[in-house]
């Protein structure tokens, strides 16, 4: 690895596909995302969303932090790291994952992909080198940063299957949800992954950087046929609340960067108990996770659908009408598909339950002037969108 | 194995005797595992050849807790006080200082080092006794705080209140985070008695009479003289390893000798056995490692088995042995000038001022050993005449500071090193090497080796601060349990640390039995 003697002379980093989104932004709306100059929007919010609810979007992934992790120990390793039991997973499948501190606080979320025998990827919202090597004393394992080597891109939509086997990309058909294939595009190899954060049939590309451009110019060489889109990521937040994913260090503090007592969530409290192996040997987090099972449940984050159409923004929730506040929204969006105000909620339990009938008031202006209303709210314990086209194989043609 | 085994306790060092002991007899079917062919760590006889016998790697002692000396009847099994020592500072023109429990003489003493003397040990003594429950009882949570927690705590801020007074509870408040070196400037004049002082803070540690935590260490070495005068640990009946394992035998528990360790079972959290050496799986409900920290965590259970953050708590553990021992063989008493053959049976100190003492540690902070070291010498064998042949005698020599780590080749250093320390101690004997006989130098790493210690370090970590009381050994073991389930320790790496009290162990077995009764 060379060192990069000038970087601090650009405040952000650009991503491999920097070029392309460039041309293609009308609003400049860049933010940082790891260090990387990232697209909140490019075009129009509604123009991005309906491209992954009703064709393709395509999206720069790269930042994304990125882990190559190998070894003889690599598994036993991860397998301690993680809350999941990772004995189910095979080589060329893909499985979400969360990992925890001793205190069995959620330190982030994110995907392991295994390549093959000791050979996984782990890819994670915020960056974990630290964590990993911390969490890899006594294990035979290698752990490299992969974030600057890999470029990542999603491609997400009804007609993403379609849109990448057009630009030249075959071998999709069997590929299941979770699933990896090694392809090739043009002569350069492409490992696809049938992932993604909206919720909807996609795909995610990894590819060397160097390739990048090629493969961006071959999947909208088709855009005469298919609609596409680039899109960022205010699109991608409307996205993953409609298929209730949470979003680590937004819907609740990662445990690392938790001052306070108490501010920190197990999985158990943003509703990922599913993904809490609690028996399948010793991980990091195991012991407290099981004292925290053995008390009545405290607070859960849970997904809520809010009668009306006020833009919910931070709003406190009640137990009743001008009751007694029992939690906060955390994350909230309208969706255009269901036509319903949705958020992510943290909820106090009472005796160990959570009410599933809530009051949020909502504040908003109009005109300026701050008003303050009521609303219904119903919990739900599905994502709120899930269409059946996301998981069928072969997907459809279009 | 069909035999049931409620507790295995690994290792038999002094503290693992006492908590097994008291185990045993509290009714519980006990199992000692021991690594090496003796029992009795490192107060245990070993010996340079045939002829000449080393009474324990520990070559002085405080008298044992009196009260585990009750509890378990140590008088019965042999255990005595030893003959009271005093200190003799070597001074290198033969004006050398008597120093006593609260008396101190010598040439050119002034009169108010003498009564400052008095005062000071005194007031030092003081401070000890108000430590005392601390000391004696498990250091006390200070989050979800129990009731034996809240005494503790409640009985220490009496003594500190209370029992010191105000005036010296103020004292005891300004001084207690202090350097030793600093205390000792405000108190004495005396360079000799200054020096002898500040080695006497910092023996065993990888500190110097002016590192942060030194009148701490300190008030733990005063609390052992809470219990009696210091004496030389000269080996046979009345040796607390041997009086310990008569009493553990006695009890009922069962001590094997050559069955080294070398993994604690664990399943789904929970201790459930361990793994010799020769394969041998021996399973009991309570596993209790008088092991080191860090050899119980890192080797014996493994990173993998523990949460992340505590192993890596565990893995930083500042522990690095910076004692070495040479043990001498000599064909008779040798003469150091100014002293009389009466006198060699006390403990002499070559530490001459405080700043010596500073500067000696100088060298161990960039992995060098001292090029004028601190020594403590003893020979045992004038309180005991069975461990050399008639007429010959063994020389013990505390060697402060060797580090663990030595920056340059350790092998050719430790070839030489042992002829720089005789040639020293031959400045104020100038006879000495006309009588040695044979010699052998422990270097940490020797005592590593021999005694199954992490580092080599005599007290299994160091009594710094952020290492003492409620984060001794670390934050989430600091009351003899672990993260494991079932898995204690009693080691001196738990509070209230080394020396030879006997307190990690019956703290610790005080808290398996409290454990045990309510679940």
């Amino acid at each position: 690895m060379t060192i990069q003697k000038d970087h601090f002379r650009q405040a952000m980093q650009h991503t491999p596909f920097h070029a392309r989104l460039a041309a293609l932004t009308q609003t400049e709306e860049w933010t940082s995302w790891n260090g990387y100059m990232a697209p909140r929007v490019l075009d129009k919010l509604s123009t991005e969303y309906f491209a992954v609810r009703s064709s393709c979007a395509v999206m720069d992934m790269t930042p994304m932090e990125k882990y190559r992790i190998t070894g003889t120990d690599a598994f036993r390793f991860l397998d301690r790291l993680v809350t999941r039991d990772l004995s189910k997973l095979k080589p060329g499948r893909v499985t979400y994952v969360v990992w925890c501190n001793d205190d069995g606080k959620l330190i982030d979320d994110g995907t392991l992909f295994q390549f093959g025998e000791d050979d996984y990827r782990l890819c994670a919202q915020h960056h974990q080198f630290d964590w990993l090597v911390t969490s890899s004393m006594g294990f035979d394992v290698s752990i490299e940063v992969e974030t600057h080597d890999v470029a990542a891109l999603a491609v997400q939509g009804p007609t993403s299957y379609s849109v990448l086997t057009e630009a030249g990309i075959s071998g999709l058909d069997e590929l299941r949800p979770f699933g990896i294939a090694h392809l090739s595009c043009q002569g350069f190899p492409v490992v696809v992954s049938r992932t993604g954060y909206t919720g909807d049939l996609g795909y995610e590309l990894w590819i060397s950087p160097d390739d990048a451009l090629q493969l961006w110019d071959a999947i909208f060489a088709v855009r005469d046929r298919y609609d596409i889109h680039a899109m960022g990521l205010s699109t991608l937040e409307m996205l993953r609340i409609e298929a209730g994913f949470i979003m680590p260090g937004f819907d609740f503090n990662t445990a690392e960067s938790t001052v306070r007592e108490g501010y920190d969530r197990s999985p158990d409290e943003v509703g990922l108990d599913w993904v809490v192996d609690i028996d399948k040997g010793h991980f990091t987090g195991r012991k407290a996770l099981l004292a925290e099972r053995a008390r009545p449940a405290r607070r859960r984050l849970a997904k809520i659908v809010v009668d009306g159409n006020k833009p919910l923004g931070e709003a406190f929730i009640f137990d009743s009408k001008n009751g007694k506040q029992i939690g906060e929204i955390k994350c909230a969006t309208w969706s255009p598909i269901l036509k319903a105000n949705l958020a992510l909620a943290d909820i106090e339990c009472s005796n160990g339950k959570m009410p599933r009938h809530l009051w949020a008031r909502i504040d908003y202006q109009r005109e300026l002037k701050w008003m303050s209303t009521w609303a219904e709210c119903r919990v739900t314990d599905t994502p709120f969108y899930s269409p059946e086209h996301r998981s069928t194989t072969p997907p459809a043609r279009f | 194995m069909t035999e049931r085994n409620d507790a295995i306790i690994i290792g038999t060092g002094h503290n693992g005797l006492v908590c097994g002991t008291y185990l045993a007899r509290a009714g519980l079917k006990v199992l000692f595992l021991e690594a090496r062919d003796v029992a009795g760590g490192m107060t245990s006889a070993s010996a340079i050849d045939d002829d000449y016998h080393v009474p324990g790697l520990a070559h002085t002692a405080y008298p044992v807790c009196p009260k585990i000396r009750k509890d378990l009847q140590l008088g019965k099994f042999g255990y005595s006080d030893g003959k009271a020592i005093e200190t003799i500072a070597l001074d290198e023109t033969g004006r050398h200082l008597r120093i006593g429990q609260r008396s101190v003489s010598g040439p050119g003493l002034a009169d108010s080092d003498a009564d400052a003397y008095v005062q000071f040990k005194n007031e030092f003594l003081d401070y000890a006794r108000a430590l005392r429950p601390l000391f004696e009882n498990k250091p006390p949570r200070l989050k979800n705080m129990g009731f034996a927690d809240k005494s503790t705590l409640a009985k220490l801020g009496w003594n500190i209140r209370a029992g010191l007074g105000r005036e010296s509870m103020n004292e005891f408040l300004r001084v207690v985070a202090m350097n030793m070196y600093d205390v000792l400037e405000e108190a004495f004049d005396d360079e000799r008695l200054k020096g002898a002082l500040a080695a006497d803070a910092v023996l065993g540690h990888h500190m110097g009479p002016r590192s942060p935590g030194t009148v701490l260490t300190w008030l733990a070495r005063l609390y052992g003289e809470l219990n009696g005068p210091l004496s030389i640990v000269c080996g046979g009946r009345s040796q607390l390893g041997h009086a310990l394992l008569q009493a553990a035998e006695a009890s009922g528990a069962s001590v094997r000798l050559g069955a080294k360790v070398k993994k604690i079972l664990v399943e789904k959290g929970k201790a459930f056995g361990v793994e010799t050496d020769d394969d041998e799986v021996i399973k009991a409900k309570l596993i209790v490692s008088n092991a080191d920290p860090r050899s119980t965590f890192l080797d014996l259970v493994g990173a993998p088995n523990l949460d992340a953050m505590f192993a890596q708590r565990v893995s930083q553990i500042r522990g690095a042995g910076n004692v070495a021992k040479l043990h001498i063989a000599l064909s008779g008493i040798p003469e150091f000038t100014g002293l009389t053959e009466a006198d060699m049976d006390n403990r002499l100190l070559i530490a001459p001022t405080a700043k010596y003492v500073e500067h000696a540690f100088n060298h161990a902070k960039y992995g060098e050993c001292s090029v004028d070291p601190v020594l403590e010498i003893t020979l045992p064998s004038l309180h005991n005449d069975s461990l050399a042949p008639p007429g010959h005698h063994i020389m013990s020599v505390n060697i402060m500071y060797v580090p663990y780590d030595m920056a340059g080749d350790q092998h050719e250093q430790n070839a030489t090193f042992a002829y720089k320390v005789i040639s020293q101690i031959g400045r104020y004997a100038p006879e000495l090497k006309s009588l040695i006989v044979n010699h052998e130098l422990l270097t940490p790493r020797d005592i590593e080796r021999q005694y199954h210690v992490r580092q080599g370090h005599w007290h299994h970590g160091e009594m710094t601060i952020h290492q003492s009381f409620m984060l001794r050994p670390v934050h989430g073991a600091a009351q003899y349990d672990s993260p494991v389930d079932g898995l204690f320790l009693c080691g001196a790496g738990t509070h209230p640390g080394g020396g030879l009290t006997g307190l990690p162990g019956r703290n610790a077995a005080k808290r398996i039995l409290a454990t045990s009764a309510t679940t």
